[in-house]
């Protein structure tokens, strides 16, 4: 099994050619964040809200651009109508890095519920998905590349806690 | 001044500008009185329009870019008004429509007769933040405001007037996107 770090996750992002990188923090993603505002290539721009990244992603990707939005699974709540009324209908791509807060019941209350259903609510919108692992890393991002420039639709990528260190 | 004068007066100022559309009366007004290929019409994900605007402003930078939003849109993500300032993208030209109304849905108050939107663009951080009230006073300030480094603000006074016969966009979504994108590259 092969190792994944936060920087070899986004020097491969930055491979793919992603170059535009959005969102709102979960200590999950805190080594992702913290790794993006070192990088040169890489710029970050932190959202107050999720689905102002969302829409953050979709300029720049009509700018020409590739967006990368990284979120707790609470925001999904957030940009459901973002993704449903924007990115799906008028085919604006983007890759969401999602942390899964609550997976398995065990969390702080907040995060239970959504915890439970953050999957069956991308899967009710039709907006694909990958749990991220060290094992699958090629073939999920190989999944969200073709979904992004073939289909031009959203992919997202789970992120479970452990995957990537946290910075806090 | 009513909505549609606004527009009148505000849309023969455009040359090739990109402009978000912010949906509901300013999308439908808009596209009524003069489709453009560089018109982003958001029709829904309202609230939108000003992060949208931002994301090209920041990925073009050598490109003058026009959010035209509303009082409705800017009241419900003005948390984007700080994302703006804090990004200070020297490009983006944020004019807002304040009829005081949710007027495509039947003229249900809003909240900005209370709150002063150019003092809240301002305050977040905007280099410039100017009020109209009269149809005279747009061609000055919108021009001025042009010339200027950006995030400026330009907010005009209205009163509803829009009409429900209106039509609204007749391109689909993905039209949309593609002719957008055409005419960003």
């Amino acid at each position: 099994m092969s190792l994944i770090t936060s920087k070899s996750f986004i020097d491969r992002l930055i491979q793919e050619n992603f170059n535009f990188f959005t969102g709102v923090p979960c200590s999950l993603l805190s080594g992702l964040i913290s790794h993006l505002e070192e990088v040169e290539e890489a710029k970050y721009i932190p959202s107050v809200r999720e689905d102002a990244a969302v829409g953050l992603c979709a300029g720049a990707y009509m700018a020409g651009s590739m967006p990368v939005l990284l979120m707790q699974n609470s925001g999904l709540g957030y940009c459901l109508n973002a993704f449903t009324s924007l990115n799906l209908i008028y085919r604006i791509p983007v890759l969401v890095i999602m942390s899964w807060r609550g997976q398995g019941g065990k969390d702080a209350p907040e995060h239970i519920i959504m915890g439970d259903i953050n999957q069956k609510l991308l899967e009710t919108a039709g907006m694909d998905y990958s749990v991220l692992k060290p094992e699958n890393l090629d073939q999920v991002l190989e999944k969200a590349m073709r979904k992004i420039n073939e289909e031009k639709l959203p992919y997202t990528l789970i992120v479970e806690k452990g995957l990537f260190d946290e910075r806090h | 001044m009513k909505g549609t004068e606004a527009f009148q007066e505000l849309l023969p100022l455009l040359g090739d500008e990109p402009v978000v559309h912010a949906n509901g009366f300013i999308c439908r007004e808009s596209f009524s009185i003069k489709d453009r290929e560089e018109n982003f019409y958001m029709i829904g994900s309202m609230g939108l329009a000003s992060s949208i605007g931002l994301g090209v402003a920041l990925c073009q930078p050598d490109r003058k870019v026009i959010v035209l939003d509303g009082d409705g849109n800017v009241l419900m993500s003005m948390g984007t008004l700080a994302m703006i300032a804090a990004e200070a993208p020297k490009n983006l030209v944020h004019v807002v429509i304040d009829n005081e109304v949710y007027e495509s849905t039947g003229k249900q108050r809003s909240i900005s007769n209370a709150v002063p939107l150019e003092q809240v663009a301002k305050s977040a951080g905007y280099r410039q933040a100017v009020r109209v009230d009269k149809r005279e006073e747009i061609k000055p300030a919108f021009e001025k405001l042009m010339n200027s480094e950006g995030p400026v603000f330009l907010l005009i006074k209205v009163e509803p007037c829009f009409d429900p016969k209106t039509g609204r966009v007749t391109h689909t979504p993905e039209e949309i996107t593609e002719r957008f994108m055409k005419s960003l590259r």
